[in-house]
């Protein structure tokens, strides 16, 4: 029987991981696995930082999933903002496995978050912060396809990440945006624009995660898949923002934003917001006290809204009014 | 020797229960296989721990082993309380006291005699191995080491089977790939290097070491599912062996 030393037996332990053998990288904990591939926490060497190293989950997976791997890389490349996971390399491992780095983010789910903030107005700026990243993604002609709690990650410092582009789409009717995100992927590498045409998704491929993903995600008309698919999507993740929390049900969630919810989930995508920046304007209206767009108030509600964001001025003059009356009524006897 | 002889009989059934099995072909498989993965370990362990002469050692490891089987000492093995490797240690160490108190001992066989120990390479592994004295006093080192060695004993019953199983179906390259770069991890090999070794495509490299890695685990898994004695601590077990549950 043949004498294996301990150098073997760590590396037969290590088999089912990626081989990262000269690669500046050494694999330290599985963080997640998805569909797609597993996201390792590593060390880089060079750096000495921590990285999240994302890799295909089998040396046998389909080529089309490791062009999707780096499809996602050379999205996330394009996208920089501080909403929005940055990637550091791309790159392929010894066993052939196609793999990137990116920022290793130390923080909280968004699900997980969420149940630490106690008010409603918090909740809602936390979520204005993902409508910025996810505005700023459809500015460069990029849609994500996929937002969802699990997706989004809020750091030590509050700060928001929207993660997991795999699903993302570049918009082609938007030559210009497209053009910024493969133009500069093929200066890096020739075989760059196969890859960008071989992965867009047919019609009939359903992609998204149900009750995030709009109707014509889930019927699989990726041709009529646009803006407004992550505008619904939002829409279900301010719902779950605005009413997951302790003791809150979504029978709490004021009228307003249940309506603003309501319009971004609209089944037609030509009932919904236009787009993310309409979308935040009116969730900001609402965090603002004013009216919002989707929603028609009663007079008693108007007056009710006016008093809350005038609460002070009104409280004010009453308390001077009533001062006024109570001064010339004992003057007056 | 190989750890259960030919074939591999007590595949996904416990060892405990195929020793305790009223045919003697099933309960003699299962016997080879728990002693097959467990006398270098035991070997190693009462060598270090007592200090023994590699004779006195040896004496012991055989009367442990026949000991096992004479007092039933498996069917006592309560897999809620604790891991079989760990109530394994724990008998050998008291029968070693026992014994070295006693200062009688005598070679013992029984069923036990028919699996072929091959003491001289446990020696000779024991020289190889850089093992630091200063650590060896320490109960928890020699728990490490212990823990160790039957990792090695799992692992390397586990190549054996895929060296046989490439030999079968005629993959003698896929285990040479695997046997260069995984198992006697050539001074930064590549796969490039493999390649041209090997003259194949540096894909089919990875395709055979894949397959190879592959059928690997899942020898070694079956090994340990075998020797685990209840489905909680195979999960644990194959947890820590590999990382996660396969």
């Amino acid at each position: 029987m043949k004498f294996l030393n301990d150098k073997a037996l760590e590396r037969l332990r290590r088999s089912s991981v990626p081989d990262l053998a000269g690669t500046r990288y050494e694999l330290r904990e599985l963080i997640a696995r998805g569909g797609m591939g597993v996201v390792y926490a590593a060390e880089d060497e060079k750096l000495h930082r921590r990285v999240a190293l994302k890799v295909l989950d089998s040396t046998s997976a389909a080529p089309e999933l490791a062009q999707r791997l780096i499809r996602e890389a050379r999205i996330l490349a394009q996208l920089e903002h501080p909403g929005i996971v940055p990637v550091h390399d791309v790159g392929t491992l010894p066993d052939g496995r196609v793999f990137y780095t990116m920022k290793f983010v130390e923080g909280l789910r968004l699900d997980q978050y969420v149940k630490q903030l106690d008010s409603l107005p918090q909740r809602l700026r936390l979520f204005l912060r993902i409508c910025d990243a996810v505005a700023f993604a459809h500015a460069r002609g990029v849609l994500h396809r996929d937002l969802k709690p699990a997706n989004i990650m809020v750091g030590p410092f509050g700060e928001v990440l929207v993660m997991d582009w795999g699903l993302a789409k570049v918009l082609q009717e938007n030559s210009a945006a497209a053009e910024t995100v493969f133009v500069s992927s093929k200066k890096e590498n020739p075989e760059a624009e196969e890859t960008q045409s071989t992965v867009v998704t047919g019609h009939g491929t359903v992609m998204g995660t149900p009750g995030y993903m709009s109707p014509e995600q889930a019927r699989g008309e990726t041709e009529k898949v646009d803006a407004r698919s992550d505008v619904f999507s939002l829409g279900a993740l301010l719902k779950f923002v605005a009413a997951n929390s302790p003791g809150e049900k979504s029978a709490k969630i004021p009228r307003p934003l249940l309506a603003i919810c309501a319009k971004s989930m609209a089944d037609r995508p030509g009932d919904r917001y236009e787009d993310v920046s309409d979308f935040a304007a009116d969730v900001s209206r609402h965090l603002d006290g004013l009216p919002v767009s989707s929603y028609s108030e009663s007079l008693f509600e108007k007056a009710g809204r006016f008093y809350k964001r005038h609460q002070v001025a009104i409280l004010l003059i009453t308390a001077y009014l009533v001062m006024r009356f109570l001064v010339l009524y004992f003057f007056h006897r | 020797m190989t750890m259960h002889g030919e074939s591999f009989p007590v595949t996904r059934l416990s060892v405990l229960a195929a020793a305790r099995s009223a045919d003697a072909t099933e309960r003699g498989s299962a016997l080879d296989l728990l002693f097959g993965a467990y006398w270098k370990p035991v070997y190693k362990y009462l060598r270090l721990k007592y200090s023994q002469a590699p004779q006195d050692a040896q004496d012991l490891t055989q009367g442990f082993f026949a000991e096992l089987l004479e007092r039933d000492l498996l069917a006592r093995f309560d897999p809620a309380k604790s891991r079989l490797r760990t109530y394994l240690r724990l008998c050998a160490d008291s029968f070693a006291l026992n014994e070295i108190k006693a200062a009688s001992r005598k070679k013992r066989g029984g069923e036990f005699a028919h699996v072929a120990l091959d003491f001289s390479a446990a020696e000779e592994e024991l020289r190889n191995q850089a093992i630091d004295p200063a650590r060896i006093p320490s109960p928890e080192s020699l728990e490490e080491f212990f823990e160790k060695e039957w990792i090695r004993a799992l692992f390397s019953s586990s190549v054996g089977e895929l060296h046989k199983l490439c030999e079968t179906r005629g993959r003698q390259k896929a285990f040479q790939i695997f046997e260069a770069y995984d198992l006697d991890g050539e001074e930064n090999i590549s796969y490039a290097d493999l390649a041209k070794r090997h003259a194949l495509p540096v894909t089919e490299v990875n395709n055979q070491i894949a397959w190879a890695r592959r059928e690997f685990r899942r020898i070694a898994m079956e090994q340990l599912h075998a020797l685990c004695g209840s489905e909680e601590e195979f999960t644990r077990e194959a947890k820590s062996l590999f990382g996660e549950a396969q």
